[in-house]
């Protein structure tokens, strides 16, 4: 009688999920805590595998709505120094039935950053094997950045052309008005027969306006 | 007594002008000098001559390396800065006054520099875009861009590396083939304009504009090289970078190889033959030393080429052991993983002894992680040169150094400068020789043909922005860089000893400087220059026929991708290589057989000869009344 009534309390643990490495159900879990934190890192403890029970139980939670995961809903084992062990998620009604694979992968997912957060870890450094990381969604800002460095330049640079085409324009304007009335003087000065004893320095040199290469002035 | 020597040209001067137009001067002698060698120095002595270092051993190279300056470069810059000095004109002008049979030297002088414009301006292209893209954090090559449905990365960046992808398909988005033109690509064709209009801002004045912007472009690569020399010492791997560099290695002086690309390195990296030198000296005073000149910028472009590797090389090293550290990394975290040792046990120290100790105790676990072997030598062996060096392997280094930014930002305005003072000389060898023939229209001022030129450049540069371009100018800078100056060299060298005459020659100098070169001047180009011009020359042309001209292609497709995959020339890429090397040097022989023509059927007309004769003097007309009152 005795023996049967224990034989009945041992059962419903023997009944429970057994866990074990390579289960359907289950999923290998990797934190590399010294990589991470270096200096800083804090040492893999049972509170921290309770903390990391209830982050799942919490992300659980938060994927279905309504069904309450707790604590004992998830089971853990094959822990090994490495820092890594299996989990098997477990009904709250039911403890013998494993909640499906897919069902944990996209719960795990929607809650990773948070899940992350609790153990200041990072997707490289707290690897859910087989759960693809959610790779952040690129940050496009709305002008590209290099078109503003681009627009900046180029505008500098047209404004010099600009600025050195328009004081070349004036340079010749001025050289050329200096240039007639140069002439003008010499045709003035030239009816003299020439030795006027005045230089008119060009602007753009040294031309000796009133000595003039005419032939007309210098007949014997 | 000197004037007598140079047949005056009455036809390059401007007929009955009553204002001659002085030739531009250089405002002071620093600029002139600055501005040849920031010719001389260029994208070449940071990202070809460390990489002939490091395969011809280090310490070994620079004995080829300074024969082959002191041998064949100077005597060739001396040539060329003491002929553009006397003659004052561009390349075409100078050596029509020498022998009207030369004139095609100068021609080809004049259409290899303007190829080179042309394909020269696009690596600036490059350079300005990384310059734009160094302005975001983090920088865009540091990591591989999110495929569409973010659930991973692009897989053609995981397989290749983020530098390389950044490099090929989002810069150059190249095709897998030369034949598969692809589209052109906006992006860089607004750099390139970009760099058109830089270097259009620079020569709008000619030498009065390019004398002041040489002062920041050729100085600023030095202060950029030495804050990179400070900034790479100081980083963990430098020194074996470094003694990797400058380790000798004797037994390489017995490869003619190692003689050659030592010989050919000094010629390309000296520019001589693109008649900027000629254009560049045209505007000195007449009476500079020109001999002083010439060793002042050989020297400092060697001593440049120099300091340049010590950065280069320290930075290398650096990324050689990220590589190796990385490689470490990987191979312990597998480890890690599949044996479940505890995180950060094994480290870069006792990493052997893990290593023989698991291969003891579980050998085929071992053996099933496929581990790569991780050697600080095959790392520090991975060589690169020329846009691989600039956009790969350093984009690559910089990622890894705190502040990427900056040395990024540094080291790409450093290459535009290079870049920007090289072309400089390139396009003054086209400008200088056009406007000295008066081959602009009166009524074009110059300012607007110096655009059109800029803008004639850039749509020929167009070619260079299509999904193929970077194959194309390969080919450009192979062929169009390489044979057509040897030839023109040759024949300077050969126009001075056998139409000038060496004697002639060092009386003008003589004449300019108030000093006779004397005989290892003499010497070298009588002699030995050319000498070993040709022996380059045939040397350089054997090796290509031998080789069979290949590429290497960047296509994803490729089985052993990222390996690039080697291509042979198509023909008619090939015919239009050939085409490149032989057209620029064909004026020189029809100049001369034109001349040859124009001499033989005015030989039977001899009273209108006049070029090379003094001027009649139609005024005096001998009076038979003073001869009688002579005689009386």
């Amino acid at each position: 009688m005795f023996s049967l009534l224990l034989l009945l309390l041992s059962l419903p643990p023997a009944l429970a999920l057994e866990c074990s490495k390579d289960h359907q159900d289950g999923y290998q879990v990797r934190l590399s805590i010294k990589t991470a934190l270096g200096d800083q890192a804090y040492d893999w403890n049972e509170s921290e595998l309770f903390l990391f029970k209830a982050t799942i139980a919490f992300a659980m939670r938060k994927y279905t709505k309504n069904e309450t995961y707790d604590v004992s809903n998830i089971v853990v084992c094959n822990e090994t120094p490495r820092v890594s062990f299996w989990f098997i998620v477990v009904n709250p009604e039911n403890p013998t039935l494993a909640i499906t694979k897919t069902r944990v992968e996209e719960a795990v997912r929607v809650s990773r950053n948070r899940i992350n957060n609790a153990f200041l870890l990072t997707d490289k450094t707290l690897e859910f094997l087989g759960i693809p990381p959610t790779l952040a969604t690129p940050v496009t800002p709305a002008t590209p950045p290099w078109l503003i460095v681009f627009g900046v330049v180029i505008g500098a640079v047209c404004a010099g052309i600009v600025a050195l085409l328009i004081s070349s324009f004036v340079r010749g304007k001025r050289a050329n008005k200096a240039k007639e009335f140069a002439e003008e003087d010499d045709q003035a000065k030239g009816a003299d027969k020439g030795i006027s004893g005045e230089t008119f320095e060009d602007r753009n040199g040294v031309y000796n306006q009133a000595f003039s290469d005419d032939d007309r002035f210098t007949q014997l | 007594m000197g004037e007598q020597c140079v047949a005056e040209h009455n036809g390059d001067k401007p007929e009955g002008a009553s204002s001659p137009e002085e030739r531009p001067k250089w405002d002071n002698k620093t600029q002139y000098l600055l501005t040849c060698i920031g010719f001389a120095v260029g994208v070449g002595n940071v990202w070809r001559f460390p990489y002939l270092c490091q395969i011809y051993g280090g310490g070994a190279f620079l004995i080829p390396y300074l024969i082959a300056l002191v041998f064949e470069g100077l005597p060739l810059l001396y040539l060329e800065l003491a002929i553009g000095q006397r003659l004052r004109l561009g390349s075409i002008g100078v050596w029509n006054s020498i022998s009207p049979y030369l004139g095609g030297v100068g021609v080809s002088s004049m259409v290899v520099s303007f190829l080179v414009c042309v394909f020269y301006n696009t690596l600036l292209a490059w350079v300005l875009w990384y310059f734009f893209q160094s302005f975001q954090n983090p920088l865009p090559w540091s990591q591989c861009p999110v495929n569409e449905n973010l659930t991973g990365y692009i897989e053609e960046c995981v397989k290749s590396t983020p530098v390389n992808y950044f490099w090929y398909r989002e810069t150059l988005n190249i095709s897998p083939d030369i034949e598969i033109n692809g589209s052109l690509h906006w992006w860089i064709i607004v750099c390139l304009g970009t760099a058109w209009l830089v270097v259009y801002i620079c020569f709008i004045r000619g030498i009065e504009t390019i004398g002041k912007a040489v002062y920041v472009t050729a100085t600023f690569p030095y202060l950029v090289l030495t804050i990179f020399l400070i900034r790479a010492l100081t980083l963990p791997g430098a020194t074996d970078g470094l003694l990797y560099l400058f380790t000798p290695k004797w037994e390489l002086l017995q490869n003619p190889q190692m003689w050659l690309d030592a010989s050919t390195q000094i010629f390309f990296s000296l520019s001589v033959a693109f008649g900027g030198l000629i254009a560049f000296s045209s505007y000195n005073p007449l009476h500079n030393d020109c001999q002083q000149d010439a060793v002042v910028v050989g020297c400092v472009n060697s001593a440049t080429s120099l300091y340049a590797s010590i950065p280069i090389f320290a930075i290398l090293g650096f990324k050689a052991t990220s590589n190796y550290n990385s490689c470490l990394d990987s191979n312990i975290l597998a480890l890690t993983n599949a044996f479940e040792i505890g995180d950060q046990n094994i480290t870069h120290t006792n990493y052997e002894d893990w290593l023989t100790y698991l291969n003891k105790t579980d050998p085929d676990t071992v053996f099933k992680l496929d581990l790569t072997e991780c050697d600080l030598q095959d790392f520090l062996d991975q060589s690169a040169s020329g846009t691989g060096l600039a956009f790969i392997v350093f984009t690559e280094a910089v990622i890894s150094m705190p502040g990427s930014q900056v040395w990024a930002v540094l080291f790409f305005i450093m290459l535009f400068s290079l870049g920007l003072s090289s072309m400089f000389g390139n396009l003054e060898g086209v400008l200088t020789p056009l406007l000295d023939l008066h081959m602009v229209p009166k009524w074009m001022p110059r300012e607007v043909f110096t655009a059109l030129i800029c803008i004639v450049c850039f749509l020929m540069g167009l070619i260079f922005a299509m999904g193929s371009g970077n194959y194309w100018l390969e080919i450009f800078n192979t062929y169009v860089g390489s044979v057509p100056f040897l030839i023109i060299a040759l024949f300077e060298l050969f126009g001075i000893i056998f139409f000038y005459g060496t004697e002639r020659f060092c009386k003008e100098i003589e004449f300019m400087t108030g000093k006779r070169p004397n005989l290892f001047w003499k010497v070298c180009w009588m002699c030995i220059s050319p000498l070993l011009l040709l022996v380059v020359f045939l040397a350089y042309i054997i090796v290509q026929v031998q080789t069979t001209p290949t590429y290497p292609a960047w296509n994803p497709d490729y089985e052993h991708f990222p390996k690039t995959e080697i291509q042979p020339y198509p023909g008619w890429v090939f015919a239009i290589c050939i085409l490149l090397a032989t057209v620029p040097v064909l004026p020189i022989p029809f100049v001369a057989l034109y001349r040859l023509a124009q001499n033989i059927t005015t030989t039977k007309q001899p009273a209108n000869d006049t070029a090379l004769k003094a001027s009649v003097n139609k005024a005096y007309v001998p009076d038979v009344d003073m001869d009688l009152q002579r005689k009386l």
